[in-house]
């Protein structure tokens, strides 16, 4: 049996994971060093989008996602994207019985 | 044909299949929460005035410092992986060790968080706690569910974690076969996503 296929190795390098972790704790100090900016409405936003950025992160790099199949990739893109449809169903019915 | 032939066991090993396995889990693992967050965006969407209020009696500094410390978890986690797939067995175990120590870490900080807020007085059901304004017990109520229930998952996680350094140590985990710790590692790295979104939602609403 060929071994290399039994087990596909994802052959990284330590610094890479490094590299990814000093983002995370950058991007943890950029979200707590904004959040006493105040923009208003976009602080949700900002916040947010910082998560997202660091939850790309360990997805695709700690997570392997990256030299993952496509399916792997598939599986979670419908999960994410059910995800975005309930909460827009879900707000969408708030904003009108909200008022 | 001898009848003493030895039979030797059909070593079936699917790899992609078991990480597939773990990742549905995970799927399960989301909708759990998804779930709470999704209550707890109707809830902030409503209660606007009320969460930001109650969420500056938040310790952001214990708060931040437990972000670092389970990203850092998830560093010492992954590289474990690494170095095991390297050969180095030692180096494996000693990184896996520490992921546990960071996961003890951000318990200890969760334990000094909640007895300051059960000393003041702000747990659910005390007194004080539900005579103020309804959005304020709805923070707290979702705080203690959501935090709490992260906090179980990073005690379990860490039991995990632990039974894998003894696997790695009695040679169950080896080089060429590390699936399981690489399983563990994926359940570790989305309980650190958890937190990522938590940490934002909980202590930094402005």
């Amino acid at each position: 049996m060929d071994d290399k296929k039994l087990h596909d190795i994802h052959s990284h390098s330590y610094g890479i994971y490094i590299l990814v972790w000093l983002a995370l704790v950058a991007l943890t100090g950029l979200t707590a060093a904004v959040a006493g900016i105040n923009f208003g409405k976009l602080s949700i936003v900002v916040a947010i989008l910082i998560a997202v950025v660091k939850s790309y992160l360990v997805l695709t790099e700690f997570m392997h996602l990256k030299s993952e199949q496509r399916t792997f990739k598939v599986f979670i893109f419908v999960a994410l994207f059910f995800i975005l449809v309930s909460l827009t169903l879900l707000f969408s019915d708030y904003s009108y019985y909200g008022r | 044909m001898s009848i003493k032939e030895e039979i030797i066991p059909d070593v079936h090993r699917d790899d992609i299949r078991s990480r597939m396995g773990i990742w549905l889990f995970l799927f399960s693992e989301l909708l759990l929460f998804g779930g709470l967050f999704f209550m707890y965006s109707v809830y902030r969407f409503t209660h606007q005035q009320d969460f930001s209020i109650a969420s500056k009696e938040m310790n952001t500094f214990l708060g931040t410092l437990n972000t670092v410390i389970l990203l850092t978890s998830s560093l010492t986690m992954v590289l474990s992986l690494v170095a095991l797939q390297r050969g180095k067995k030692g180096l494996s175990v000693f990184f896996q060790i520490v992921t546990i120590l960071f996961g003890l870490t951000f318990m200890v900080n969760k334990v000094i968080e909640w007895s300051h807020e059960f000393k003041v007085g702000n747990y659910p059901g005390s007194a004080i706690l539900s005579s103020r304004p309804p959005g304020q017990i709805l923070y707290f109520g979702l705080y203690y569910c959501m935090v709490g229930l992260h906090g179980l998952h990073v005690l379990v996680g860490m039991t995990v974690i632990g039974f894998m350094t003894v696997f790695t140590i009695r040679n169950k985990i080896t080089q060429d076969n590390y699936i399981k710790l690489e399983a563990a590692g994926l359940y570790w790295h989305l309980v650190d996503i958890i937190w990522i979104f938590l940490f934002p939602l909980f202590y930094l609403i402005t």
